[in-house]
């Protein structure tokens, strides 16, 4: 049966993880390799590496810490932060990434999906989409609202039917990250995850708001998700990746249990 | 040091192989070029992505080095594509043909029941008939990591040989059971990506290193 995945996701900043709430307030967490290999070794499935403020500063990924963090790591690995073109992906590929991640660029560039999707395959193309529910409207989450830059623009695009173009140009997977939840830890968005989830074939990754091993089952149940981000909560030893697929195995949810 | 030539026809990102490859302490080629896969003593054809792009092989006369180099026993490992590409061909692109090492045809999971694209970890059942030298200390359900949306059926079979060996040497029940690995004599596949599947993918990538005719 194929399990739920549990994404561990380093936020980087000039080379450090840094995790914030909302967005903002940034406090250092540690080096990039050395989390991703203990995150690995505790039975995390796939590491997601955030270059996070790259687009604001208007500066590249930062190649040389993917190549420190892939150097050895045998799980899947994702790079997304500052990616515009081909060509730039290209270079994160190389430096070991398997697949990237495209956030802001994408949305100012649609095609950016294609292309990437037509040199490394639909596989290697995460599309990442910040999302707030539309709190003005009669529904809220069917109108939620796309942000881009680290979440400091609004974009006037709806979540839904960017996801659904995103999935049509080729996107692998979506990475749906709820602003209004990011760094609460009180849980996912899981309504605004299932819609999304419904609307796409693709699987879905949710993100923003994991504090609890019951907050991943809800996601994974009534989220409809197909795995799951956190990054705060394995930092500070709140639980592991281990301790955590642990209870959601206990709960009934199919996870990678590793010896 | 292991060599080992690893094909490179444009299909995908070649580095997490070469990379895993290099943690075994294997000598690494990567080749575009036909002379270079005849003189291999090991080879490895990987590749993510569209089975059309496989015409490359053909085109760069890598197909009939392959079909001599596989015929004279050298070790053979198709990874994901690679591994599709051992069939007579897939439905992804019906007018590219395959080696036909192995008869039959790659199929695209249905949609409805469960999302396609396959992504994520999955449990690999290992055949019993028979020993398989590429899963050699692989637990039975061990995991491993897949991105695919087309299969190779259980159904394949060796030149219509049906008292052969089961060339299917690992299953994986999604949607419907289908073939996770092949392995007939030196011709070996995985449909998953060992070198992104933890610790049971180095092993699997160390017995192919290993094997010997």
């Amino acid at each position: 049966m194929l399990t739920k995945r549990i994404i561990a996701c380093l936020d980087v900043r000039s080379g450090r993880v840094v995790k914030g709430v909302q967005f903002v307030d940034l406090v250092d967490a540690g080096d990039p390799a050395e989390l991703a290999r203990r995150h690995a070794a505790a039975g995390a499935d796939e590491i997601v590496l955030l270059d996070i403020t790259a687009t604001h500063e208007g500066r590249g990924t930062l190649l040389d810490t993917v190549r420190r963090t892939a150097k050895e790591l045998f799980i899947p690995f994702t790079v997304g932060g500052g990616i515009r073109s081909a060509d730039e992906a290209a270079a994160v590929f190389d430096a070991g990434a398997d697949k990237v991640s495209v956030n802001s660029a994408a949305i100012a560039d649609p095609q950016l999906i294609d292309a990437i999707g037509r040199s490394f395959g639909a596989q290697a193309v995460i599309v990442a989409i910040d999302a707030r529910r539309a709190k003005e409207s009669a529904d809220p989450v069917g109108e939620a609202e796309v942000f881009v830059s680290g979440g400091r623009t609004r974009t006037g695009r709806q979540v839904i039917e960017w996801a659904r173009e995103a999935e049509a140009r080729g996107a692998g997977e979506i990475l749906l990250t709820s602003m209004d939840a990011d760094g609460t830890r009180a849980g996912f968005d899981c309504e605004l995850t299932a819609r999304v989830s419904e609307a796409v074939e693709i699987p879905v990754i949710a993100s923003g708001g994991a504090g609890t091993a019951e907050h991943f089952a809800q996601v994974f149940r009534a989220g409809k998700a197909h795995a799951a981000l956190a990054a705060s909560i394995f930092h500070f030893g709140i639980a592991d990746v281990r301790a955590l697929k642990q209870e959601l195995a206990l709960q009934g949810v199919p996870v990678r249990l590793p010896c | 040091m292991i060599p080992v030539t690893v094909i490179d026809y444009k299909a995908g990102n070649l580095t997490s192989v070469v990379k895993a490859l290099r943690y075994l302490d294997a000598e690494v080629t990567v080749t575009d070029r036909a002379e270079d896969v005849r003189a291999a003593s090991r080879v490895i054809l990987p590749g993510v992505g569209h089975f059309a792009a496989t015409r490359r092989l053909d085109e760069t006369g890598i197909t009939p080095a392959l079909r001599e180099t596989i015929g004279r026993g050298v070790p053979f490992l198709g990874i994901c594509v690679g591994m599709q590409w051992l069939l007579t061909g897939s439905r992804e692109a019906p007018d590219q043909p395959g080696l036909g090492y192995f008869e039959g045809w790659c199929e695209r999971f249905p949609e409805g029941s469960e999302k396609v694209p396959h992504v994520g970890w999955d449990h690999i059942l290992t055949r019993t008939s028979s020993p398989t030298r590429l899963f050699a200390g692989v637990e039975q359900n061990e995991f491993v990591y897949y991105t695919h949306s087309y299969f190779v059926p259980t159904t394949i079979s060796r030149n219509g040989q049906a008292e052969t060996e089961n060339p299917v040497a690992a299953g994986t029940d999604y949607i419907k059971m289908f073939a996770a690995a092949v392995e007939h004599e030196n011709v070996m596949g995985v449909q998953f990506h060992p070198e992104k599947s933890s610790a049971a993918g180095l092993r699997i990538l160390k017995n192919f290193l290993e094997f010997r005719c």
